[in-house]
Parts: structure tokens; sequence; C-alpha cells
């Protein structure tokens, strides 16, 4: 999605009726923030829309982004806010030899995830089951983590199940939404 | 359940977690920054005992290919580094003393962006500096400049060589704008 440098469109102010809105929506879709939305959306403070090519709008605190979404679209987290609350997202991890192609901007393949590097829902090789018990449906947001790093590398909307994927093992996975490096990753909000 | 929010370092070169440098293409650059940083984060990322695990988990063919890749990427991020070098080696920053009214004066400053700075912050700077009004305008014909309130050409000058580096004081010119009204 941000495969290219950006530079920011202009910048509005979002109406606090639209803010309050938006924080009910980032409820819904990812509970876990819920304790948190104090602290990443302070009620008092001033949520800014900022236009970006090809109809993505993002929503910053200031020079701090929090959340894009194209057209209607779900919101997704940017990766800053990923790192700051890491555990409130379905997760999934890569093996290490697709790191590389997902920061180049490619769609993940299912082959990274199954791999022996690799961590899915209710998978037996993750006994602390950091990574989930249910199984995801098409179209979830997910975020990827990295085997071997402690911090997200990429999240993106899922293409594929991840019951389909350990069956299967092949084909693509999850859409690049945003990665590490990318262009939403560089912009400059100052 | 974790603290949150969790604080994350991220690199001064690629502005990535440091963990991720490795797949850019200036780990050198990286990996001195971090070393200066934060230096017990280095000594775990760059231990001899990480670099060999983090291959192990790769085939061999994996690796091979992750290496070229890798060439590829320094090749390109030196490349990129030269042209800014060549871009800065041309590169003038002028400052000019511009005479606003009778004996009243403003300093302006041009191309200071092309030697990567900030010119909205370096504004912000010398105002502090030399406690005056500091702004960027933009130039006619497209570009912005600073504009500082005062006649500060040499101080301007002395400052700019002496705290970036980047620099060199022969690419830096000293110009004045008169305006010329009838003498009164
Ligand atoms: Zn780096």
């Amino acid at each position: 999605m941000f495969k290219k440098d950006i530079s920011a469109g202009s910048k509005s102010k979002v109406k606090s009726s639209a803010q309050r809105g938006i924080r009910s929506k980032v409820v819904d879709q990812y509970p876990l923030l819920e304790p948190y939305m104090d602290e990443i959306m302070p009620k008092k403070e001033q949520l800014d829309l900022v236009k970006l090519p090809d109809r993505v709008a993002l929503y910053t605190l200031s020079s701090t982004p929090l959340f894009f979404q194209h057209m209607d679209d779900p919101l997704l987290p940017h990766l800053s806010l990923i790192h700051r609350y890491p555990s409130c997202f379905p997760r999934l991890r890569i093996d290490r030899g697709a790191i590389r192609f997902v920061l180049s901007g490619a769609t993940l393949m299912a082959p990274g995830l199954t791999s022996a590097g690799g961590r899915l829902p209710n998978d037996p090789q993750d006994g602390d089951g950091e990574f989930g018990m249910e199984e995801l449906e098409p179209g979830t947001v997910v975020v990827i983590e990295a085997e071997g790093k402690e911090n997200a590398c990429m999240v993106g909307v899922l293409k594929m199940g991840t019951a389909e994927m350990k069956k299967v093992k092949k084909g693509q996975a999850c859409e690049a939404g945003h990665y590490l490096g990318d262009g939403l990753w560089g912009l400059d909000l100052r | 359940m974790a603290e949150y929010p969790k604080q994350v370092t991220y690199c001064g070169v690629c502005t990535l977690p440091p963990e991720y440098c490795e797949f850019g293409g200036t780990v050198k650059k990286c990996e001195e920054w971090l070393k200066d940083n934060h230096p017990d984060m280095h000594a775990k990322l760059y231990s001899q005992e990480a670099i060999e695990q983090n291959l192990s988990t790769l085939s061999l063919e994996a690796q091979k290919r992750a290496e070229k890749d890798s060439q590829k990427k320094a090749a390109k991020a030196a490349t990129a580094e030269a042209k800014a070098q060549e871009q800065r080696a041309t590169s003038k920053v002028i400052i000019k003393r511009i005479e606003r009214n009778k004996r009243k004066y403003v300093t302006a400053v041009q191309g200071l962006e092309a030697f990567g700075l900030d010119i909205k912050k370096v504004a912000k700077d010398f105002g502090k500096k030399f406690a005056t009004g500091s702004s960027v305008t933009k130039v006619p014909g497209g570009g912005e400049e600073i504009t500082v309130q005062g006649d500060l050409s040499d101080d301007i000058l002395e400052y700019v060589v002496d705290q970036y580096k980047d620099i060199p004081e022969d690419n830096v010119e000293c110009i004045e704008d008169k305006k010329k009204k009838a003498a009164g």
C-alpha cells in the first residue's frame, strides 16, 4: 500500500463527534486496546486527519500517527502504535527467511507462516499460547511479528484464513498493508 | 500483563528498530550509531553468538540469497550517499544582508536544505541563538529561505560553519542586497 515514498496531503481537525465515532470503532475492532484508549486518544485532545495518496486517511495526534484507513476499510494501526501496545492485536509470526521479503513490500506467502520458524494461532510449537488459540478468518487485520525479533514488522489484512494456511501451506497469506521502512513509516508529519 | 506503552528504541540512521537494521543497506552506519548511543543493545544484537544464530536459521541457499540481497542494498545506499555528498560539495549556502529601511536590516539564509537540514528547525535555532525573530519564508520562484531580523551575516556564518560540520566553510557565502533608495 505504501511501497513508494509518500508525502502528507491536507490536514484537518476531526470533529469531536467524529472523534468519538473513531474511538468506538477502534475499540470494536481491537477490544484489547480499550484499557489504553485514554492514553492513545485522550478525549480532550484534538485528533487530526491527514490525507494520503490513493484515498487513504491517516489519523494523528499532533505528529504521532495512530491509525490509517483506505476508504471505508477497517482501521489499521500504525506500526509505531503496535510497537507501544504489541499484544493488543491478533498476531502471527513469520520465519526469519521471510523478513526481507516483507520489508521489500511483497505479499506475505503462507510458507513464511507455516514453516518451523513461523507461528499461527493454536500452534503446537507455541507453548505459551502467545499467538492465540482461535483460527483467524480471511479479512482479519493481523500484526506480523518475526522469528528472533521483538518488534512487529508489518500489519495487513489476511487473504487466507489461518486454518486454510495450515492445510494447503502455500499461496498468498496476507496483503502488505504497512511494513517497516515503507512510505507510511517514513512519512514526515512535522 | 505487560507494562504499556512499551518504549521502543529506533535506529538513528535507518529509523527501524535496531534489530531490523541488518535488512537495510546501511548496516555499518547503523551498527556504529547503536554502539555510540545504546552500547548495551549493541552488545546484544551484534555479538558473535547472535550473528551465528541468525545464520543458522537460514538454509545455505537462503543465506546466499540474503547475502546477495544485502550487497545490492549496500551498493544502492552507497550510490545514494555518494550522490548526496556530491550535492553537498556543489551546493552553496547564501547569507544575504538586506536593507529593509534605512539602517534596518534582515538577514536571509538560503540553501541549507541541500545539506540535509530541516530549515524549520534551523530557523528556530537561529531565533534562540541570536535572541531575535527568525522565520521560514517562501522565495518567489520556489523554495524557502530563513529570514532573521537584524544584521547578523557574520554571526550566522560563524554559527553555521561551527554548528553544521557537513557544510564546508568554502560553501558559505555572504552577500549584500541593497535596496537603493534615493539618499535621504
Ligand atoms: Zn539502522
